[in-house]
């Protein structure tokens, strides 16, 4: 019997196909939309977890400064001192740990120029980072004792400056001072934060301090630890140490910061999700206003064909049938909707991840669910039409013209 | 038993009224009818438009409700029963054929004749082979799969009678069956209709206001202002 009144259905659709097709579009943008913004949302979210690991698995990063966004105070933040980095080092649980310094600065390459963060740090940089390399090496502990200038250089630099050219022992200009490429770094590709994590020279910390910055500033410690569950003790251990290194009284504030990398990758990929929630909301109401355009088209229907229902109620048809034909009807034309829009928001999320480089992932659950939910809208928005054609009169309704 | 007739009529109408709207508006569209129809019978009602046959119909197809009488159908009281019971005594009793001829549209003959069918919910093949041979037995072979819309006027009721008669009702209800109709294809299909209550002694219940119709009938009942004016058994044309 349902299988006869869905035959029955897909020809009254069929034969008013562009009435059809109009009410159907409330239906299938509305689904379109949930599944193409979750979809989105979720390569974003995804993206987000993916680019903050890359920066390093169980990293903190220790700066100076309260960490506390806000116009700048005047006075210059104390930087970590020789004491400070010493006292870091004895940190038990921490995987390695590298003292750094940057600065923005102009990097030749016979007649090219390009503008690059040079890095100043140590080989434990390399490890607490999860950088590997393509060609060459890091320097080691010796380099940066001894000052020599070498460098190791990200992909961008090697594409946009070498040309190709190998790397290996080839002779840039950092800031002027010549230096020497002894490793090419593999490609990590953009940062959450939307910069090119590639476009990168590092050198040992100590050739840094002399040639590049004049200055024997450290501006950030970065420090991984062992595992994912020393994150916490670590961060504790930094925050006691640096308090009694630095210091600071017990009734103040720090004047450093410990940055958990793991928690701002949480932090941020939450933020997408509530985003793409929000979105997906105001998607979903575009549903609901499908369905309403279901019931009207429903209710047009049930009006034109009432002389149809006159005939089967005549014939025998029982109340809940007729109910049961017209629900069935506003069912598949909403299911029919939810499908096209399935593969709509699909296209377009693919269109839209592979625009904003995103991975596309599509969310099983979620297409099912608004297939379903696009369903649901047919039984509720289908309920007062059909009910109405059911409740007729069947010699009223054999007597409409 | 009151009544002390040997024989259980088919149909037994007992005082049955039916009145439109309240007060001064009332409206007797029937005053107290007594009928009784027996199986085998060829009844046509006739009486001028307004004189309550229409409503008559109705009722006997359990279309209406009757305000107020009794309605026996082999016994059993049918004047009251609720939607759903008057929907199933028209599945499974009643067969109708209608002046308009109220096949579905854009629906093929075959599928027209199988619709009383599915609802008393018959497998596909037997739907099919029922309805061909209903169509064959309205000389419609080759006909099936057209639509009302490429048959003409008696071809489309011949369909209709092939849908009422496909579930071998007890009562065919017959409308003005021939009103749309020319006197050539009348006629066809009154010969139709008188056929099959001469050879299946099918029991049908025709509405008209021809005289050259209801010529047809055995039977005559004539209805006036709601109530029968004249009841006369006669022998058919």
């Amino acid at each position: 019997m349902i299988w006869e009144s869905v035959k029955l259905a897909l020809r009254a659709i069929r034969r008013n196909i562009l009435r059809s097709v109009l009410t159907l579009l409330g239906i299938v943008i509305g689904v379109a939309s949930v599944i193409a913004l979750v979809t989105l949302g979720q390569g974003a979210t995804d993206k987000v977890k993916a680019d903050l690991t890359k920066l390093g698995s169980n990293m903190l990063i220790v700066r100076p400064g309260s960490g506390v966004p806000g116009p700048p105070s005047g006075n210059e933040p104390r930087t970590l001192s020789d004491r400070d980095i010493d006292a870091l080092r004895s940190i038990p649980g921490v995987r390695a740990m590298a003292a750094t310094a940057n600065k923005t600065v102009k990097v030749t390459s016979g007649t090219d120029t390009l503008d690059v963060q040079v890095t100043g740090t140590e080989p434990g940089y390399f490890v607490a980072q999860d950088w590997s390399f393509s060609a060459g090496g890091p320097f080691s502990e010796a380099d940066v004792r001894s000052g020599a200038a070498l460098c190791v250089i990200g992909a961008t630099v090697q594409r946009d400056l070498l040309r190709g050219e190998p790397a290996i022992g080839a002779v840039i200009r950092v800031a002027g001072v010549t230096c020497e490429v002894i490793g090419v770094m593999n490609a990590k590709g953009q940062s959450a934060f939307g910069s090119d994590q590639d476009l990168t020279v590092v050198m040992p910390l100590r050739a840094f301090h002399r040639r590049i910055a004049g200055n024997t500033r450290v501006s950030m410690a970065v420090i991984a630890a062992e595992t994912p569950s020393d994150v916490r003790p670590v961060q504790l251990a930094i925050t006691e140490v640096l308090r009694e290194t630095r210091r600071i009284q017990p009734n103040q504030d720090d004047d450093f910061a410990v940055r958990d990398m793991t928690q701002m990758a949480q932090t941020l990929s939450s933020t997408t999700s509530i985003m793409t929630g929000l979105l997906s909301a105001v998607a979903a109401v575009s549903l609901l206003v499908g369905g309403i355009g279901i019931m009207n088209i429903m209710l047009v229907s049930v009006t034109e064909r009432t002389r149809e229902i006159g005939i089967r109620l005549a014939i025998g048809a029982l109340g809940s049938q007729v109910m049961t034909q017209f629900l069935v009807e506003a069912v598949v034309l909403c299911l029919l909707g939810g499908m096209i829009g399935l593969a709509l928001g699909a296209a377009l999320a693919y269109a839209g991840s592979v625009a904003l480089e995103v991975p596309f992932v599509i969310n099983p659950g979620v297409a099912l669910l608004s297939v379903l939910f696009s369903g649901v809208i047919g039984v509720v928005f289908g309920y007062f039409p059909a009910r109405r054609a059911a409740r007729l009169e069947p010699i009223d309704a054999l007597r409409h013209e | 038993m009151l009544d002390a007739t040997p024989h259980q009529s088919l149909i037994r109408l007992r005082g049955l009224r039916k009145t439109y709207g309240h007060g001064e508006a009332t409206v007797h569209a029937l005053g107290g009818v007594d009928l009784d129809v027996d199986e085998g019978e060829f009844i046509a009602i006739m009486g001028a438009s307004g004189s309550g046959k229409s409503t008559m119909m109705n009722i006997l197809g359990c279309l209406d409700q009757p305000t107020k009488g009794a309605f026996w159908f082999k016994g059993a009281d049918v004047s009251t029963i609720g939607r759903d019971a008057r929907a199933l005594f028209r599945r499974n009793y009643l067969g109708f054929v209608f002046q308009g001829f109220n096949l579905l549209p854009r629906t093929t003959a075959l599928e027209n004749v199988e619709l009383p069918l599915v609802y008393r919910g018959l497998p596909r093949d037997q739907r099919h082979s029922s309805a061909k041979a209903a169509l064959l037995a309205v000389g419609l072979e080759g006909r099936e799969n057209h639509l009302p819309s490429e048959l003409s006027g008696g071809q489309q009721q011949r369909v209709a009678i092939a849908r009422a008669m496909v579930t071998n009702p007890a009562i065919l209800l017959a409308d003005e069956p021939t009103g749309n109709l020319d006197q050539k294809r009348s006629h066809d299909i009154m010969k139709l209709l008188q056929g099959l209550n001469r050879e299946k002694r099918q029991t049908i219940l025709m509405v008209t206001h021809e005289d050259d119709v209801a010529a047809y009938a055995s039977r005559r009942v004539v209805f006036a202002d709601g109530m029968i004016e004249s009841d006369t058994r006669m022998v058919p044309s």
